[in-house]
């Protein structure tokens, strides 16, 4: 029996095919797992209808802006309708304005901060809350964090500060939903050329000092990041939450 | 610099979902074809990937119209 055999799996934040969330959901519908996916807004709904229509026939597609509380509970609504339950829920959304990601982090204006919080880290708390009554089975919540919440990375300012809620929400909830029997894990991803990370100012000259310093010696490819989020969405790792798991090439222990 | 022109066309038109006869080497990619940054974003790896090289976001920033961007290419070439 596959891994993901009768699980229900919502992926949040497919962009493109590149997308970290796009390579999560091949390792799971590889697995066995049936699968549905938000988007936000008509661009990002042409390419996710159009890549699931071409890999994943069948499953599927629903609106959802994670900023509007309405938006959430119509998605999940769905789910609940189409479904009844559902197992796994992958998060990876982020987003700051590019303006704010150019300027010095301490000029970063008040909507600025409050924006990337919205989208980055409370989206994460709304989208657990409305999946909490579906998990009536347990689950697995996963999301996708970056070194820099941990450590200054001086282009990723304002996001690294979201992600660092980011991660203390999954600490949080790990310990609410735990009695549940849900689970809440974030694996930090090393830097992958995405749409979201091409926003970082010369995201390309990050890619070369990895290469050149991390433990591997080589970048962090969505298929390394994905196989760990299928070990996090199966019972592989039922004895595992609440943990931020990095998956760059060893990147994060070094000093220099 | 017929070929470039075409490979970039195709990938403008593959994107951005606008109509071939509209990606003249003339028109705005914003503007005119109607990419906000992120696609605008999208479509700069895109080309990456299609012609194996870096655009570094200086470069990208200078890029406006499709004639910029087969240009640029040419140049590196």
């Amino acid at each position: 029996m596959k891994l993901m055999e009768g699980k229900r799996a919502l992926i949040m934040g497919v962009a493109n095919k590149r997308s970290i969330a796009w390579g999560i959901a091949k390792a799971l519908h590889r697995a066995g797992a049936e699968l549905a996916f938000t988007y936000q807004g008509e661009r990002l709904e042409q390419m996710v209808k159009k890549l699931v229509e071409e890999e994943m026939p069948g499953s599927l597609c629903i609106p959802c802006d994670v900023t509007s509380d309405d938006d959430i509970q119509n998605a999940f609504g769905t789910i609940r309708e189409k479904w009844g339950r559902l197992d796994t829920l992958v998060h990876a959304i982020a987003f700051a304005k590019g303006e704010d990601l150019e300027g010095p982090f301490v000029e970063t204006s008040r909507d600025g901060y409050a924006l990337a919080h919205d989208i980055s880290s409370y989206s994460l708390v709304a989208v657990a809350n409305a999946a909490k009554p579906l998990m009536t089975e347990g689950g697995s919540i996963i999301t996708i964090t970056y070194m820099g919440a941990e450590r200054v990375i001086p282009n990723y300012k304002v996001m690294g500060v979201a992600k660092a809620a980011l991660e203390t929400n999954v600490k949080y909830m790990a310990y609410e939903l735990g009695a549940d029997n849900i689970r809440v894990n974030a694996i930090s991803a090393g830097p992958i050329r995405t749409l979201a990370a091409k926003g970082v100012k010369d995201f390309n000259q990050i890619l070369h000092i990895i290469e050149e310093k991390a433990p591997l010696r080589r970048t962090t490819d969505v298929a390394e990041v994905a196989d760990t989020a299928l070990f996090l969405a199966s019972d592989m790792s039922r004895g595992v939450t609440g943990e931020v798991i990095h998956v760059d090439s060893g990147y994060n222990i070094m000093g220099m | 610099m017929a070929d470039t022109l075409e490979r970039v066309q195709r990938i403008i038109v593959d994107h951005l979902g606008v109509d071939p006869s509209e990606v003249t080497p003339e028109a705005s990619i914003k503007d005119d074809l109607g990419a906000d940054s992120l696609a605008v974003m999208d479509l700069i790896m895109e080309l990456e990937d299609e012609f194996q090289m870096e655009i570094s976001d200086e470069q990208a920033e200078k890029i406006n119209t499709v004639g910029d961007v087969v240009n640029y290419i040419e140049s590196r070439s």
